[in-house]
C-alpha cells in the first residue's frame, strides 16, 4: 500500500503531542503509523501479545513522565476492558487509535459483533470516543484528542473509520 | 507439581525491599500490595488495587520512560499468570532496568486459597526463560532470597520466590489510585507535565 499522507499527518500530530512510547497489537491500517514509529529514533515501540497490555504500559509511562499511544483495532479493545479501570481510577491520561473493523464493506463476519460494539464498550469503560470518516480531519482529530487525554487527564479513543483506511480486500 | 512452598512471605518481602533507596516498586493486587505495605510505606511504591494481570507492563512502562533507575514488580502467581503474555512482550523490549519478583503460594490467596496453576503444572520461572528471560531463578529458602535481593535490584531477572500459604494479616494501603500516582509521579520530579 502506498504511503498515505494522513498518516504521516497522523504521526506528526502524535510527534507534536510529545508521544514517546508507541505500543500497538498489529493492524494493517496502522501499518504505516507503526512504520514511522519503528524508524523515529526519539519513540519507543513495544510490540504487545494482547492490547490490554498496552493501558498497563502507558500507565507506567504516566508514571515515570512519559507519554504513550496505543494502536490496536477495533476487535482488541474488547480485551482491555478492566483494565481501562486503571486510568479512571488513577485519573491518568490514555489515547488509543483504534482502526474500525466490522462496519464497512467487512468480508469477515467474526469482525463485524466486537466492531459494532466498540463505541458502546469504550463509553461504558469511562473512555471519551472520538471518530474519524475523513482524511482531512484525521491530525486535527489526533491532535485534539491528544490534547483532552494528556491535559485533562481521561482516556481517549479517536476510531479510524473502515472506509477511510479502506476495507480490507480478501482475494481467493 | 505441588506447592513446596516454606517462605514468609513478609519475611521475604521485607528482605527484598531493605534498603530500597530510589527503588521503583510496582505491587500486584491482593497481598503483594499488602506486603509491600507491611515492609514500609513509601511514595515510590506503586500499589495495584486491581488491574490484574498489568503489573509487569506498568514496570515496563516507568523503566522505558526512566532507563536510569531500577524498577520492581512484585506480584503473585495469579496476577502474573493472567498477564503471561507480557512476559513475552517484556524479554522482546529489551530492557535491562526492570526485574520481576513473583511471591509465589501456588494458590489465589484473596478468594479462599484455590489452586493455582503453579501449583498444578506451570513453572513461571521456565515460562519466563522460554519468552527469552536470559536471567531466571527460583528461591526455596531466606538465603536465596537474600541472594535475590540485590540480583533484583542490578540484573534484568525474573525471580519466583516459593512462599507458605499463610495469609498474615493484611496491611492496607492507600487504595486512591489518583493519590498513589500523584504522590509517585512528584517523587521523582515528572508531576509537572
Amino acid at each position: 500500500m502506498p504511503p498515505r499522507a494522513w498518516q504521516g499527518e497522523v504521526f506528526a500530530a502524535l510527534k507534536a503531542a510529545r508521544i514517546k512510547q508507541v505500543s500497538y497489537v498489529p493492524d494493517a491500517g496502522h501499518a504505516q503509523l507503526i512504520a514511522s514509529a519503528h524508524a523515529d529514533p526519539e519513540m519507543q515501540t513495544v510490540v504487545l501479545t494482547t492490547e490490554e497490555e498496552g493501558i498497563a504500559l502507558a500507565a507506567g509511562a504516566w508514571l515515570g513522565g512519559q507519554r504513550a499511544v496505543l494502536l490496536m483495532q477495533s476487535s482488541g479493545v474488547g480485551n482491555c476492558i478492566n483494565m481501562l479501570s486503571l486510568p479512571v481510577n488513577c485519573r491518568m491520561p490514555f489515547l488509543t487509535l483504534v482502526t474500525m473493523r466490522g462496519e464497512w464493506a467487512e468480508f469477515n463476519p467474526w469482525q463485524v459483533p466486537m466492531g459494532s460494539a466498540t463505541p458502546a464498550v469504550l463509553t461504558a469503560a469511562g473512555v471519551h470516543v472520538r471518530r474519524v470518516d475523513s482524511a482531512e480531519d484525521a491530525a486535527e482529530i489526533v491532535a485534539a484528542s491528544a490534547a483532552l487525554a494528556f491535559d485533562s487527564a481521561v482516556p481517549v479513543s479517536v476510531l479510524l473509520s473502515q472506509r477511510l483506511i479502506g476495507a480490507k480486500v480478501f482475494v481467493k | 507439581m505441588r506447592n513446596d512452598g516454606t517462605l514468609n512471605r513478609r519475611e521475604v518481602t521485607s528482605v527484598l525491599l531493605r534498603d530500597p533507596g530510589d527503588l521503583l516498586v510496582v505491587s500486584g493486587l491482593g497481598a503483594p500490595s499488602y506486603d509491600a505495605a507491611a515492609a514500609g510505606d513509601r511514595t515510590l511504591n506503586f500499589y495495584l488495587w486491581g488491574a490484574m494481570g498489568g503489573a509487569a507492563m506498568i514496570g515496563l512502562g516507568i523503566a522505558l520512560a526512566q532507563p536510569s533507575r531500577r524498577v520492581l514488580v512484585l506480584t503473585g502467581d495469579g496476577e502474573m499468570l493472567m498477564g503471561l503474555g507480557s512476559l513475552a512482550t517484556i524479554a522482546a523490549a529489551g530492557v535491562q532496568n526492570l526485574a520481576v519478583a513473583v511471591l509465589d503460594n501456588a494458590r489465589y490467596g484473596e478468594t479462599g486459597s484455590q489452586p493455582s496453576h503453579t501449583g498444578l503444572t506451570t513453572d513461571l520461572a521456565a515460562v519466563a526463560a522460554a519468552c527469552g528471560w536470559a536471567n531466571t531463578a527460583t528461591a526455596r529458602s531466606m538465603d536465596e532470597a537474600e541472594t535475590l535481593r540485590l540480583r533484583l535490584r542490578r540484573e534484568h531477572l525474573f525471580a519466583v520466590l516459593r512462599i507458605a500459604p499463610d495469609e498474615p494479616p493484611r496491611h492496607l494501603p492507600p487504595r486512591d489510585g489518583a493519590y498513589l500516582s500523584g504522590r509517585f509521579r512528584r517523587a521523582i520530579g515528572v508531576a509537572a507535565d
